[in-house]
Order: C-alpha cells, then structure tokens, then sequence
C-alpha cells in the first residue's frame, strides 16, 4: 500500500543519494589517503554497485582533467602516449601510443616541449618528489604564428607517511596565454598546498593562492626560460608567505582565539575570586591597573 | 562503524558536521555510537529570560530540550526536566559565574557554560564548555581572521570525599578552525581536534571549583600549546619537506 511503500522510501536512501555521499566522501579525502577513505567508505556503503559507480564519477576529477581524452583515457604528453586507467583499481591498465590527432601541432610542440624540459629543471631542484606536466589547452592544432594558444603547466608533489600521521601534498596549476597578437605571455598560477597530521587527534592544512604576471613572447626556448624563472619566484615567494602566517600563529593569529595568558600576565586566582564579585567592566581595570 | 570512524578522523575537520549527517544517513542504526562518539561544533540557545546565551551538550538535554544555566529552566519548556540538587545547584551557579570571568581573562569574550550532575558512585559530574568566535566579524579583537572557531568541552568526574582527599578525573575536547585571507598569502587555513585526559587526587578543603578550574585553566594550555607547536608545527614540517625553501634549494643562473 501507498503509506507502506511511502514509509520505507523514507527510511531507506535512494541508490543515487547513497552515491552522492560516497562521492562526497572520496572528492573530500586529504591526499595520499584516497585508498583509506576509498575502503573505509566501500565498508560503510555495504553495496559494490552504488560504490563502483561513486567512484568512477569521483575520481576523474583527481587526476589532472588537462590530460583527459576519453572517460578513462589520459595522455602523457611529454612521452607521446596515452595510458588507460581503472578507476576503481586507481591503476594505470594499459598504455598505446597516442595517435597524431590526439598531439598537438609541431609549432605548438615546439613551445610545450621546451617549456616541459625547463619545468622539469625546475621540479628536479624545487621538489624533492615532484611530478609535472605541460599540456595544451587551447589552440593546438595552431600551425604557426597569428593565433593564441595555451599551454598549461602541472605541478605536484605529495607524501605519505602513515607511519608518522602525517600526509601532504602540494599542487599548482600555471595557465599561460601566448597572446600572439601583442607579443605578451600572461600566466596565472593557483596554488594549492594541503596537510594532514593525526596521531592522537586531527589537524590539517588547507592552503590556497592566485597569482599573476607576464612577460614577453619570446622563441620557444626563451620563452620556457622566463616562464619557469617567474613560476619558481611565485613559488618561492608563496611558500616564505606560508612560513610567516605560521610564525604568526602563536603571537598573534591564535591569539584571537585564545590568549597564552590574561592580560594580568598571571594563572587565573581561582581561590580569590572575591575581587572579581563585581561587573565585568570593573575586572578589566582591575586588570589593566596591575 | 570502524570504517565509520576511519572516515572521521581522515576528512577535513571543517567538513565534520556534513560528514556526520552523511554518516547518519547511511548508518541509521549505528546514530547513538555516532553521535557519542564524533566531536562536532557547539551549538547556542539564547535565555531571553536572562538576555544571556548558554551551551547546548548532552548534558544539559532532557528529551529535546537544554536547561540553561542562568535561569536553570528548559528551552523549549518542559515540565519535571531533570535538575540537579539544590546544593549541586549552588555550585554550579558558583561555577558559571567563575568561568564566565576566567573565560573573558583567556578568550577576551566568547560563550561559556557549565552544568553539573549527581553521578551513581555519591559523586559528580561536571561539564564546562566554552565556544568563541574569533573571525574579525565577531569578536576576533585583533582582526586576523577572516574565520575563527574555538570549542571546548571539559568533563571533570569528581569522585566522593575520601579522607579528605577527592579523585578528580577531566577528559577534554577542543576543536578549533582558523582562516586568514590576505594578498601575498592567498587562504590560509587550519583546523582539528585533540582530546586529552588528566587525573589528579586534590583536597577536598581548597574547593571543589578550584580544583575542577585548576585542572581545566592546566589542561586548556597544555592543549593550546600542544596543538600550536606539535600539530601546526607538523603541517609546517610536512611543507617544508614537499618543497623545501629557497636557501636550500639550488638557484639558477641563465646560460647566456
């Protein structure tokens, strides 16, 4: 009957809200922990199906959506080949040769390739386990000057160590324009650093920046020059940034939350507080005037 | 409900609230151990009676009403809600007042309440709790944070007077979240939680309150120290590793 049907509706949850949450879950895993969440939040859901399903919406949006050709299909650019993933598994299944369709230009490759090589300078000195990439997001079939185009740079280190409880990892993300019609790159970079520490309780860092600046449209060559030294100075410029929001943390940040100690410079005089028996404002003075 | 837990401990403590209800809803059956067990944000009724605030926990709820502890009356009403004695009564008036000033000396404003309770062992049962709101928009004094939350809950169980001599045991919870926002450094953002034990054997003659206020003002440093240095300090480690600084690093210089 109606009230029967309409009384088990609401206690169950629909196979598609149950896979929401499982998204949810997975999308919200602090790095290097996916494979936890990932079967912890399997345990929870009790139902293969629902979860295969979760998981094959969610992770698209981990790995890099520059690189994505196909549903599970990436492309390396730097080695021409493209690498068919298994979501579920979170491996890499099988690996072809990209066709000519899927690369870019040779007068596009010319620019990402050297970009690649000098990136990869950069990440080799800046990161001790850093990853990158340079793809081409707009305009890569270009065949020779006159036309914008758009290279992306990816850079991402992570590490784990649940031995110690404690994970991180950092990601940016450079756009850089080619504005052909003015002579001028404009590079825009996002960067995003993330923390997690959780022995005996549970601490994590979420930390982001934007960032902008340009430079002359240059060859190939120098162009990947200028762009990797501005990217290392962002870079470089954030990370002494995020160094200072930590030193000011116990002095000054923290201290609009809770106080080392009151303003009295002294432990609360929890046998004496008949001199506080008066208002609120009364104790302040009190407080100043010693 | 281990896989449950798992999941708690590993998602963003900023999101813990939405992780609790979608934990709920997925696990009806375990929503008591859940709700028990995972720490999540105070929650605030006003006393229009009294014009003050107080804290909503466990330990003040009498079905799904809080009995504030100005007026000791439940909101919403409730008729023969439990109460504790007259004389436990006494010191929790004692106790509110006290912690109200202790809490304005360390928090510089912020809500705080606390509510006691006979235990079975001809003991008590003691919760003090304190939420403050740091952000700039509310009373963050200095203006640093754009976002700022501190929540702590301290549950002291006194034991009976033995010679003279009391067992006072605290279990403390503080969940905390901070947000800075400005040019050079982008969003800036650190939150979690720790809780901590503590068991002390005291006189009895210095004072129940004193002792239960001594132990709570140790336990709030310890923790504010700990999570300062240990807990941030580690995140900072963990950055430092991913990309160490510029001194280290080689710098390069062009070939032309």
């Amino acid at each position: 009957m109606a009230d029967e049907e309409d009384a088990r509706e609401a206690e169950q949850l629909s196979d598609t809200q149950k896979k929401e949450i499982a998204k949810w879950f997975l999308l919200n895993s602090p790095a290097g922990e996916i494979q936890y969440v990932a079967k912890d939040v399997r345990s929870v859901l009790d139902d293969d199906r629902v979860y295969n399903e979760a998981a094959a919406e969610a992770f698209p949006v981990l790995i890099t959506s520059f690189g994505e050709l196909e549903e599970n299909e990436f492309l390396d650019p730097r080695t021409a080949q493209v690498a068919i993933v298994d979501h579920v598994k979170q491996a890499c299944i099988d690996v072809r040769p990209a066709t000519d369709e899927e690369l870019p230009s040779p007068y596009i490759e010319e620019f990402r390739c050297s970009l690649d090589a000098e990136i990869l300078k950069y990440v080799g000195e800046a990161y001790p386990k850093g990853i990158c990439s340079v793809y081409c997001s707009k305009g890569k079939d270009v065949e020779g000057p006159g036309t914008e185009f758009e290279l992306v740079v990816v850079i991402s280190a992570a590490r784990n160590s649940p031995q110690n409880f404690c994970n991180g990892s950092w990601r940016s993300v450079w756009n850089v324009e080619f504005k052909d019609d003015v002579q001028i790159l404009e590079l825009q970079g996002k960067l995003q650093v993330g923390a997690h520490y959780f022995e005996e309780g549970n601490v994590q860092l979420d930390a982001k920046h934007e960032c902008k600046d340009s430079t002359i449209f240059q060859a190939p060559e120098e162009s990947a020059f200028s762009i990797a030294n501005i990217i290392r100075h962002h870079e470089a410029e954030y990370l002494t940034s995020l160094e200072a929001c930590y030193t000011n943390l116990p002095d000054t940040t923290f201290k609009d939350l809770r106080r080392k100690l009151p303003v009295t410079r002294t432990l609360f005089p929890w046998h004496n507080t008949l001199q506080f028996s008066l208002t609120r404002d009364i104790t302040k003075e009190f407080g100043i005037g010693k | 409900m281990e896989a449950a837990m798992g999941l708690m401990r590993r998602m963003p403590p900023k999101l813990s609230e939405t992780a609790l209800s979608a934990l709920l809803s997925l696990l009806p059956h375990h929503s008591s151990d859940l709700l028990s067990q995972v720490d999540q944000p105070l929650q605030v009724l006003c006393d229009v009676e009294c014009g003050k605030e107080f804290i909503l926990c466990e330990y003040n709820r009498d079905a799904d009403s809080y009995r504030s502890p100005w007026s000791c009356k439940y909101h919403p009403p409730l008729e023969d809600g439990a109460q504790p004695s007259s004389e436990l009564r006494k010191l929790e008036i004692d106790a509110n007042e006290t912690f109200a000033i202790y809490r304005d000396q360390y928090y510089e404003g912020g809500i705080s309440s606390v509510y006691m309770w006979e235990d079975d062992n001809e003991g008590f049962v003691a919760c003090f709790l304190i939420k403050k709101d740091g952000s700039k928009t509310a009373q963050g004094r200095r203006g640093y944070l754009e976002e700022g939350a501190w929540d702590a809950i301290h549950v002291i169980e006194v034991g009976p007077d033995e010679d003279g001599t009391a067992h006072y045991c605290l279990t403390s919870t503080v969940m905390l979240s901070l947000t800075t926002h400005d040019e050079s450094s982008g969003t800036f953002s650190l939150s979690g939680s720790i809780r901590r034990q503590m068991s002390m054997d005291l006189q009895v003659a210095d004072g129940h309150l004193c002792n239960m206020g001594r132990m709570i003002e140790e336990m709030e440093s310890k923790l504010r120290n700990s999570l300062d240095q240990v807990y941030f300090g580690k995140t900072k480690e963990m950055v430092c590793t991913l990309r160490p600084p510029a001194e280290v690093a080689q710098m390069r210089i062009p070939d032309s």
